[in-house]
């Protein structure tokens, strides 16, 4: 640590309780001046109640904040801001209607009078992102802006205002592949300009690759904090989790047998091109799962991975192609059909797709078992042994819900994950649909999801693992596919294709 | 020491009958500002509504046509589906009664009654059976499409019942009167209450059965909670919303049948003073649950039957009561609002 400099942030002793629940139990977090700094734990851990009080949008319990040496007690994050901070939140915080440079004066505009000059504006903007190097379009409308690109809007919202210290709060959450290596690009340089920049993150990665120093928190207390060139992965999931974690690695060769999927020549829609102006692409795609495997399509998301999921299920039709699941041909199957031959999905959206989050666990897990015996007879649907089924799935799959009456809603991400996968691995599939299983959960969680599909995929079931998460998909794939703008870019086995090489695939580069 | 506190306060049951005595509370000085006397306008309102064995009766008869309305309410709403066109059905289910129920078929009543409450239901479910289309084919907003059906269905009304309207009979604009074996008579000899509560009871039994305990059901809940959800579970969501919609309009449909048949005899045209449009409100205090809608029917019945002894005893403004009614709802908003809120996610 750099003597006689005071430290950029240093907050001491932070208490937080809501209600029965304790948020932030005397938490230390120092960041030094024009540093990257990571705040690494899991979901429920703290961070964001943390950032929270450090942005002035919740006040602590006990404990004390300091700003560049000086104490602070921030009552709003406008007190937050005039210190010099500044706070880029997961959920983006923009007018998707407005323009760029309309977004990022909002709140501070340049005015005399009433009248606001946009001229004026836009040419003070342009000048803030030539200083900074980050450049976007100020009259381009957000709402038509990618993720990363709304990204830097935020930022540039930030530093507009002044900010000296950015919080960034999973920043990297719901940007793709691509846009992730950028975005360290823009960090570096922000830094370089004098920033020093805190970000929340429970990916480990990233933290690796980016931040000089970091600190890890755990229930609410602080774990640890050292500097990033001296951690190793496992040592900080260990200090996340709180116990000894696998993160993937060793995995036994899939035990191979006969197609159960098999795929061909299935048009997917993606989005029209000048090459396709029908708005299919003209080639299928044609792809094979078979018993006791696990096949991982990754790619960016946007290039048919939807399609390719909603085509399988049964929720939408392909002009041409054919489906077959164990040798029969399904393309004409409806949903509930599919289902009863053993196809079950495990969709991506567990919110919208997957629960229905004000229903109990109990009904959820009707929820698609509602149409076939023996959860349903005739007329009505047989609660009494929904009862004991849920009951019982509860006990194995360690959801933590004191009964399967509370509503899905109360229940953390990863316990809703799990009562999905619970649900649908029930009444023995024989291909199950894994579209995006681990978004959003914590390594704990996550862990348990990936123990779960190699599990079934032992018992000789066969996966189809839809992922956005790039480490997911090789750690779980025994074979893996390249989605590109609809089509199979590549197809490779386990161990036979490094990351980059995926990487460029995914963007659209030729082998 | 906090945790007792917060769990009495997070009690929608607590607030709502905090808010139901705010309610009336403003309601009271609502009144002494108006120069009457609280106390004995509310006294004349409890009286009114409970006080002897007909002013009971006549809180029921209030409340039948608004539990059946409130019922159609709910199926639809528990689809998702907001259906502001139960008073139309509900009118144009009078009228088929009406008509049928004038007809000298000589059918005995076990036959004439169910077959004249059938063709209602067939007629308010025609009535929802178009907005249930025109939304799962084009996603067209019921809300708008009931509205606009409401309108076609008192202008077709006035027209059959109308000075050439081929169903007028006499000079009144109402159908001719009913056969007697299309009466439902009074249960008791003295009051004007019909057998049609006990049917707004069962249908309240039948249809509580049918959103918890059966397959459809469910179907229709799951829609009406996540459409996405339901989509993935492979229920088809245009199928529901076509059913809940008819379903609702049939249900209003022999609501309106029920007024005709058990209460006024024949078809008057506007015999109904906006019972489909307070079931809106009924529905939603009763929180769409079939039994919550039996509840606040019989509250808004009350308050109905009892506004009448009110202005008559206590000169108080009738007017005065649909304040009450609006507070009422009001009330049962901020509830619902509140406790959503503090339930979190």
């Amino acid at each position: 640590m750099r003597q006689g400099i005071p430290a950029a942030v240093e907050m001491s002793g932070i208490v937080k309780r809501f209600g029965p629940v304790v948020a932030n139990a005397g938490i230390d977090l120092r960041v030094e001046a024009g540093e990257i700094h990571a705040l690494l734990g899991e979901n429920g851990a703290g961070k964001s109640t943390l950032m929270a009080i450090l942005y002035g949008l919740v006040s602590p319990d006990a404990g004390s904040i300091r700003i560049d040496g000086i104490p602070v007690r921030f009552r709003n994050p406008r007190d937050a801001v005039a210190a010099g901070l500044g706070m880029v939140h997961q959920h983006f915080m923009l007018i998707p209607r407005f323009s760029v440079a309309e977004n990022i004066i909002l709140g501070a505009e340049p005015q005399t009078g009433i009248h606001l000059n946009r001229r004026q504006v836009v040419a003070q903007v342009e000048a803030l992102m030539r200083q900074q190097g980050l450049w976007v379009d100020p009259w381009a409308k957000v709402e038509d802006l990618p993720v990363g690109m709304q990204q830097r809007v935020e930022l540039l919202k930030a530093l507009y205002r002044g900010s000296r210290i950015l919080i960034l709060d999973e920043p990297t959450a719901l940007l793709a592949p691509t846009e992730v290596e950028e975005f360290y690009q823009i960090l570096r340089r922000l830094q370089a300009n004098g920033q020093t920049i805190l970000f929340i993150t429970h990916k480990l990665q990233e933290v690796l690759t980016v931040s000089d120093r970091l600190t890890v928190i755990r229930q609410g207390r602080t774990v640890g904090s050292c500097a990033s060139a001296e951690a190793t992965p496992t040592q900080l999931a260990e200090m996340m989790v709180g116990r000894s974690v696998s993160l993937g690695g060793m995995v036994a060769p899939a035990a191979v047998g006969d197609p159960l999927l098999e795929v061909e020549q299935l048009l997917l829609r993606s989005q029209p091109t000048p090459e396709s102006d029908t708005g299919y692409t003209k080639l299928g795609i044609q792809l094979q799962v078979r018993a006791g495997e696990i096949v991982g399509i990754c790619g960016v998301e946007g290039n048919g991975q939807t399609e390719l999921l909603e085509l399988l299920m049964g929720l939408r039709r392909s002009p041409v192609g054919t489906v077959k699941l164990r040798g029969q041909d399904i393309s004409r199957a409806s949903l509930l059909e599919r289902r009863r031959l053993g196809l079950r999905t495990i969709p991506p959206d567990r919110h919208r797709q997957g629960l229905v989050l004000n229903f109990s666990l109990l009904e959820n897990l009707l929820l698609t078992h509602s149409e076939d015996p023996p959860l349903a007879r005739r007329v009505r649907l047989n609660y009494a042994l929904a009862q004991t089924v849920a009951q019982e799935l509860l006990h194995r799959f360690d959801v933590r819900a004191s009964s399967t009456r509370p509503p899905a809603r109360t229940l953390s991400g990863g316990n809703q994950q799990k009562w999905i996968i619970a649900r649908e691995l029930w009444g023995d599939p024989c291909l199950l649909l894994a579209a995006q299983p681990t978004r959003g959960l914590d390594i704990g969680a996550t862990e348990f999801v990936h123990a779960r599909l190699q599990e079934t995929r032992d018992r000789g079931c066969g996966i189809l693992l839809i992922s956005f998460d790039l480490d997911e998909i090789l750690a779980l794939s025994d074979r893996l596919l390249v989605l590109f703008q609809g089509q199979i870019a590549g197809s490779f086995s386990r161990g036979q294709v490094s990351r980059q090489t995926l990487g460029f695939l995914m963007s659209g580069g030729q082998p | 020491m906090k945790g007792t506190h917060s769990a009495v306060f997070r009690d929608p049951r607590v607030w709502l009958l905090a808010t139901f005595a705010g309610a009336f509370g403003i309601g009271a000085l609502l009144i002494a500002s108006t120069g009457g006397d609280p106390w004995l306008a509310y006294q004349a309102l409890v009286q009114g509504a409970f006080g002897s064995g007909v002013a009971l009766s006549e809180t029921l008869v209030n409340a039948t046509p608004l539990i059946f309305g409130g019922l159609a309410f709910a199926l639809a709403a528990r689809g998702g589906l907001f259906n502001i066109g139960i008073e139309g059905q509900l009118v144009l289910g009078g009228l088929v009664a009406g008509w049928i129920g004038s007809l000298p078929l000589g059918w005995p009543p076990f036959l004439h009654v169910p077959l004249s409450l059938g063709l209602a239901a067939l007629a308010g479910g025609l009535w929802g059976l178009l907005p249930g289309i025109l939304k799962a084919r084009n996603g067209t907003h019921e809300v708008i499409t009931t509205i606009m059906l409401n309108y076609l269905s008192f202008r077709l009304t006035a027209y059959l019942v109308g000075p050439s309207g081929p169903l007028r009979s006499g000079p009144l604009p109402a159908t001719a009167p009913l056969v007697a074996a299309a009466r439902l008579d009074p249960l008791w000899s003295g009051t004007r209450l019909s057998g049609g509560l006990l049917l707004a009871l069962g249908l309240a039994a039948w249809v509580g059965f049918g959103l918890f305990r059966t397959r459809a059901g469910f179907r229709l809940r799951t829609v009406g909670s996540s459409p996405g959800a339901a989509q993935y579970a492979g229920i088809s969501v245009s199928k529901v919303w076509i059913g809940a919609m008819v379903l609702s309009g049939a249900v209003a449909g022999i609501g309106g049948a029920i007024e005709v048949l058990g209460l006024h005899y024949r078809y008057y045209d506007q015999f109904s003073p906006g019972y489909g449009f307070t079931a809106i409100a009924v529905g939603l205090v009763g929180n769409n649950h079939p039994w919550g809608v039996v509840l606040a029917g019989l509250l808004f019945g009350a308050l109905n039957n009892g506004a009448t002894a009110m202005q008559t005893l206590a000169n108080t403004p009738k007017d005065l009561v649909q304040i009450l009614q609006a507070l009422v709802i009001f009330s049962v908003a901020a509830v619902a609002g509140l406790t959503r809120e503090r339930g979190g996610k």
